[in-house]
């Protein structure tokens, strides 16, 4: 563990010195605050038309919730899917492509906290992204009155599905020294995990189900409605798994061939 | 010390080495000799860890470096032939990192770390980010990196190449410093640096050992030169062209040969 920390200190730096995360952080806001404008004008206008249209009853069942933040979390979460690979994408092909992996691979280090430490790194990234994005409930908590527990529970939602598609990025980093290659296969993984269920709606059985229950957004848009399940904790949960597993099965394999 | 016992690694049906053995007593300097392509980095990898052999073991200090890794590991200090350095950290930093990274106390890494920067001569270049150094600067860094939790056994894959006159000679001093009480084995294709700072020689050719002699026990006269070229064409069946071949391949210069 001490190991992980050792590496993750050094990720993190690197993040900061890069500048990779400034970067990353500015255009995840920017937009996330492009897209949070626009879905408050709408809920404006929505709200005029209404009063002028003297309708209390559509007034009184207007939702901040519903009508701001839940589109709003589902736009960041498509932002993350083009941003998370490019955090990940060097992780490991980087060090690669260095000669950094020699230093690595061959300190007194098990490959598991090789893989923690960059895990670590890249999670602390994407936490703090997601706990700035908390600037957009904030605004509407300070001047309306949303349901904080729905907000908490899509938060919490939108950081799970940015660990997964972290743990998913190591991995493909793992398997190559392109970083591009990195990049690509991750895009197309996580693209490929938000499109999964699309068959699922023309199938039936078993097959849909199982369709259903791997893709990512099925189990985040039930967490943007504001139920936190243990079904959906676990499904993030295990992709996390998963995919360390595999990023650890990857880098040990340098030692098979 | 180090045993190395029957090694052998192949890449699909290509036969990097084979059946190589060899061993350094402590606080011997072992100089790895061979042309280009010979085995000598593979060699290096394996003693260090970075991967596995095909077959054969190797034995640093008396465990085995796959079955007793991280022990192993903890002993060894190993520059590769391009030193691992992360580009946008400044040299203190870095060094600190690879300290920490390779078991050295938090509460000994100061003391480590101004050890090290002494010894290898990096006072100007502490603050310094790394991407910005020179060749020579880098080489030294990557072996304050290698050298900063005081191992016992150091792995040194080409430590003088790309340097100037200057540079060489004080990495040669380094080195013979460092000798002492630790066991060293460096590789290298420069044959008076061998006779300059090692006791004793190996030479790998296509994948395995032609010679393994103390360097005070070559015969009388015979320069380390005659002794490579004479190992490396008997290989080649005494094929004087191809001695000769062999020879601008090495770059050691004239046809001393036979």
């Amino acid at each position: 563990m001490r190991n992980a920390l050792v590496i993750a200190g050094r990720e993190i730096a690197a993040y900061f010195v890069q500048p990779i995360a400034y970067v990353v952080m500015t255009v995840f806001l920017l937009l996330g605050g492009w897209f949070f404008f626009a879905l408050l004008r709408r809920f404006d206008l929505v709200q005029q038309m209404y009063l002028a249209m003297q309708n209390p009853q559509m007034l009184q069942r207007m939702n901040l919730n519903q009508m701001v933040i839940e589109p709003l979390l589902h736009n960041l979460a498509i932002v993350l899917v083009i941003l998370v690979p490019a955090i990940t994408m060097r992780t490991f092909a980087e060090e690669k492509r260095a000669g950094t992996y020699e230093l690595l691979l061959t300190a007194p280090v098990r490959t598991g906290e090789v893989v923690a430490g960059k895990f670590i790194a890249a999670a602390v990234l994407i936490l703090v992204m997601v706990a700035l994005a908390g600037i957009f409930p904030l605004i509407l908590v300070l001047f309306g009155n949303p349901e904080l527990g729905v907000m908490f529970s899509g938060y919490l939602g939108l950081a799970f599905l940015g660990l997964s598609f972290v743990a998913v990025g190591l991995f493909t980093s793992s398997m190559t020294q392109n970083q591009i290659i990195a990049a690509i296969s991750c895009f197309g993984a996580l693209l490929l995990l938000y499109v999964i269920s699309w068959p699922a709606e023309t199938g039936g059985g078993g097959w849909s189900g199982l369709l259903r229950y791997l893709s990512l957004p099925e189990h985040f848009a039930t967490m943007v409605r504001g139920l936190i399940s243990t079904k959906d904790i676990i499904y993030f949960l295990s992709v996390i798994a998963v995919a360390l597993f595999l990023t650890q099965r990857s880098v040990e394999s340098v030692r098979w061939r | 010390m180090i045993e190395v016992k029957n090694l052998t690694k192949t890449y699909g049906t290509f036969v990097a080495i084979n059946d190589v053995s060899f061993q350094a007593k402590k606080g011997q300097i072992l100089g790895f000799l061979g042309p280009n392509g010979a085995g000598k980095t593979t060699t290096m990898r394996i003693i260090s860890g970075y991967m596995p052999a095909s077959a054969g073991t190797v034995l640093v200090d008396d465990l085995d470096i796959f079955t007793q890794s991280l022990e192993a590991r903890r002993r060894i200090g190993y520059l590769p032939e391009n030193p691992p350095l992360y580009n946008e950290m400044r040299v203190e930093a870095y060094l600190r990192f690879a300290g920490r990274l390779r078991g050295v106390s938090r509460s000994g890494l100061d003391g480590a770390l101004e050890h090290v920067i002494d010894v290898c001569g990096l006072k100007e270049v502490e603050s310094r980010i790394c991407g910005q150094l020179s060749k020579g600067f880098r080489q030294r860094v990557g072996l304050a990196g290698a050298i900063i939790h005081d191992p016992q056994v150091l792995i040194l894959d080409e430590p003088t190449i790309g340097l100037d006159p200057r540079q060489i000679r004080d990495i040669r001093a380094l080195i013979r410093e460092l000798g002492g009480a630790r066991t060293i084995v460096l590789s290298t294709h420069i044959l008076p640096e061998v006779s300059q700072i090692c006791d004793k020689v190996v030479i790998i050719n296509e994948g395995h050992v032609v010679l393994e002699e103390g360097l005070d026990q070559l015969p009388a006269g015979t320069s380390l030169e005659d002794v490579f070229l004479n190992a490396i064409a008997r290989e080649r069946g005494h094929d004087d062209v191809e001695a000769e071949q062999e020879l601008e391949e090495v770059g050691a210069g004239r046809s001393s040969a036979q």
